[in-house]
């Protein structure tokens, strides 16, 4: 359990600091990023001047199938999650994973048919909730895998934009923390050999590929390595799921981005005994809950990210 | 080791502790707060070990060598397993594999 190498509560504090903020804009211009904050005007200015705009939106932890007081109703909440999603008119949509809560045929069942609701196309990772079947994932890859690699992992181009979608819930070993694996990552620094510098690159995963809190195990063992194969790029944004809330680091030309569950909230890191469901009062459980939806400019490589909640849905 | 029982009782009834019906079983990890309790345990061949899962999260209970694994727990469930040969078994959440414990196996 490395109970002796866990961090104090102090630096826990220290470290979520350095997480804080978001809605955030930012712009590679001359090679050199820079990042200003959502509602700069210039900045917006320059996005719109480059032209042929589109979006995306990330839509994660949809958790079908769980029941408890955190909200007894993940089903209703998906639903306005899609309204807020299809109201946006998003290119398309990443589900960041735990599709369904426990991996049972009729979970899959019914977030699929929840989903048939978004307009755009959705493109999928596996939570670690999305496992949890005898074949151990079997359910989600027959489901979801069709045309990918190994688990589950594949990358796509969409204006001018190199997506790839990692997979990081398989084979997890005892007392460690996520993993991707020696062929993910073999096949993520070929798949990245064939792609310029210049493009603007986007990584999706469901457990946050950085740490961000090592005693609830919210970090990815070798996702330094998968970091490193992605240092060289001028844009690199890297959205997870999986802890309920949302969390910005950026550190030099990649963002990395925690997106709100659709099901239920989780405690900041550390602020519990555990990172189980957290419970509040129903009225505001919707300020809790919600989307990220992502607009870049093509030949601009400049994302912005905004999240934005279900209350007054 | 049957007139043992009463005894006991009656130490309980002394002590002010649960009646032994209420105490719990033997062999018997709880999982709360995403921690296996207790984390180490010792039992002898042929003895089954139960886990119950206490959290408002799914668990699992795998063996670390992938001898058996569990199907996902929701809350209250079990999950029993009969150790058959002497050893000292590390076993995980593969869900959460911060979550570790132990069975020791006496003859
Ligand atoms: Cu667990």
């Amino acid at each position: 359990m490395q109970n002796d190498n866990q961090p104090t509560r102090r630096e826990a504090l220290k470290c979520m600091s350095a997480w804080a903020g978001t809605g955030l804009l930012w712009s590679l211009v001359g090679g050199i990023p820079k990042a200003f904050a959502a509602g700069d005007a210039a900045g917006e200015a320059a996005m719109k001047a480059a032209g042929g705009t589109f979006s995306f939106a990330q839509v994660s932890d949809t958790h079908i199938g769980f029941n408890k007081q955190a909200n007894p109703e993940p089903l209703k909440t998906l639903g306005e999650a899609i309204l807020r999603i299809n109201a946006a008119r998003p290119g398309f949509v990443l589900h960041t994973g735990d599709i369904s809560h426990l991996s049972k045929p009729e979970e899959f069942d019914t977030a699929a048919e929840a989903l048939k609701g978004l307009t755009a196309p959705v493109h999928y990772v596996p939570g670690e909730h999305d496992t949890l079947d005898e074949g151990g994932g079997k359910l989600f890859l027959e489901r979801y895998g069709k045309g990918t690699k190994g688990n589950g992992w594949y990358s796509f181009d969409d204006h001018g934009v190199h997506f790839v979608a990692l997979v990081n819930v398989f084979n997890l070993a005892p007392g460690r923390e996520a993993n991707l694996g020696a062929d993910q990552i073999k096949w993520l620094e070929d798949d990245l050999t064939a792609v310029s510098t210049s493009t603007p690159v986007v990584v999706f995963t469901h457990i946050p590929l950085w740490t961000v809190y090592q005693p609830w195990g919210w970090g990815t063992d070798d996702g330094a390595q998968a970091i490193a194969l992605l240092k060289k790029f001028g844009s690199v944004t890297v959205l997870n799921g999986h802890i309920h809330q949302v969390i910005q680091k950026v550190e030099g030309n990649i963002t990395f981005h925690t997106a709100r569950a659709t099901a239920y909230p989780q405690p900041a890191p550390g602020a519990a005994a555990n990172p189980g469901p957290m419970v509040v009062p129903p009225e505001k459980l919707r300020s809790y809950l919600g989307v990220t939806t992502v607009a870049a400019a093509q030949g601009v490589p400049s994302l912005k990210l905004n999240d934005s909640t279900l209350e007054g849905a | 080791m049957k007139y043992l029982l009463p005894a006991c009782c009656l130490l309980c009834f002394a002590l002010g502790l649960p009646a032994l019906a209420d105490a719990p079983a033997k062999n018997t990890v709880e999982i709360h707060d995403f921690k296996f309790a207790p984390g180490t345990l010792t039992v002898h061949v042929g003895d089954s070990v139960t886990w119950i899962n206490r959290d408002q999260t799914p668990h699992t209970v795998a063996d670390a060598d992938k001898t058996f694994r569990s199907a996902a727990l929701d809350t209250d469930d079990k999950f029993t397993h009969a150790y058959t040969k002497t050893g000292t078994y590390k076993y995980f959440c593969t869900m959460h594999p911060q979550m570790t414990g132990t069975v020791t196996v006496l003859p």
